[in-house]
């Protein structure tokens, strides 16, 4: 005989306790974790080579790439030098914490201070899914538009951090920063929005020295 | 694909409750599905269908789909509305000081299984 058994489970609760046990380990280890997410073409990629560039002398860097089905952006960053792994998602369109666990492993965590994951190119479902990352940074390009965060509010809503890229192309928009940044606090009191440009790297001190702060801030609490 | 994605950690979910329960065969999995989340049922049941199989657990187990209605509230005059029909944004007073009250569920609600 069957019996019923209520459950009362939303369907992310494994992977939300996964995700919390990805960052005590991560804690242990002192590396702080970056989940970088964005549409298509937002400047992840592009961003990461910057950043990484600007970084490498004073921390150690690692990136796991989930591009969905080539090597293109992890033959990019392998160019900085910093250790890149390509992780497989098996045509996923978005990465789970136990994905992330396998990228770890792959990528060695006890010599890594900053690791970031360069998500799959999608507003969606990666902000459904919580990877374990310590911090969720996500860019927006001013050609996708100022109104993203009425479109999109639980990606502006996991989010820490806000990248907002391609401002070297703002004559050629009408991006009304004032209302996107209305917009995105009103989802989000607490987001931190640092207008760059990955490509003339205007505005990318300030993403620095968040950076740099998180770090500290992680290792700190992890002793 | 993202439907799939979520077959897999409900799977997972139902895999601790049987180990749990000491329960062999699970008859039948009940959801609750938000209208305005981003899980389309036809291709859930469709995934579903497909990944049962490999686990002798959930291999005849049905899944079945309650839709949740998405209800907004307006904080500033404290009425709702339907979120699917209006948006963020309140059609009795026009303001933009809402929030979703229910409609982004996706919950496992109960199993029959033995
Ligand atoms: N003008 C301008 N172009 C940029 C900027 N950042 C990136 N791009 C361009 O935008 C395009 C996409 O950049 P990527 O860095 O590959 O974007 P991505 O988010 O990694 O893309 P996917 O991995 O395919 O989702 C490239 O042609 C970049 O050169 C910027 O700040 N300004
Ligand atoms: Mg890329
Ligand atoms: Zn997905
Ligand atoms: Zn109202």
């Amino acid at each position: 005989m069957y019996k019923v058994y209520e459950i009362k489970k939303r369907i992310f609760d494994d992977n939300d306790q996964e995700a919390e046990k990805v960052r005590e380990e991560l804690k242990a280890d002192g590396t702080f974790l970056i989940n970088l997410m964005s549409s298509p073409g937002g400047g992840k990629t592009t961003t990461l080579k910057r950043t990484i560039d600007a970084l490498k002398e004073e921390m150690r860097i690692g990136v796991m790439e989930a591009d969905i089905d080539s090597a293109v952006d992890a033959d990019a960053i392998s160019e900085t030098g910093a250790k890149v792994i390509q992780l497989h998602t098996g045509g996923m369109c978005h990465l789970d914490a136990d994905m992330t666990r396998q990228g770890l492993e792959e990528l060695g965590t006890e010599d890594i201070d900053l690791a970031i994951l360069e998500n799959v190119g999608n507003l969606v479902c990666p902000a459904e899914f919580d990877t374990g990352a310590v911090k969720n940074v996500m860019i927006l390009s001013v050609p996708e538009g100022d109104d993203k965060p009425l479109k999109y509010p639980l990606m502006f809503q996991v989010s820490h951090c806000l990248l907002i890229n391609k401002i070297d192309a703002l004559s050629c928009f009408d991006f009304d920063f004032d209302a996107c940044r209305e917009r995105v606090l009103r989802l989000n009191p607490d987001m931190k929005i640092i207008p760059i440009s990955a490509k003339t790297g205007e505005g990318m001190d300030e993403w620095y020295g968040w950076i740099r702060e998180q770090v500290k801030e992680w290792k700190e609490a992890g002793k | 694909m993202h439907e799939l994605g979520i077959i897999v950690h409900i799977t997972k979910t139902l895999q601790s409750v049987a180990a749990e329960n000491n329960l062999r065969e699970i008859a039948s999995v009940t959801l609750e599905v938000g209208e305005v989340s981003s899980i389309v049922p036809d291709y859930l049941t469709d995934c579903w269908q497909y990944y049962r199989k490999k686990f002798p657990l959930i291999e005849h187990a049905e899944m079945k789909i309650e839709m949740m209605p998405a209800v907004t509230y307006c904080e500033s005059c404290e009425k709702t509305y339907p979120t699917v029909e209006y948006g963020r944004q309140c059609p009795h007073c026009g303001s933009w000081e809402t929030y979703l009250v229910t409609g982004d569920e996706c919950n496992i609600r109960e199993i029959e299984a033995q």
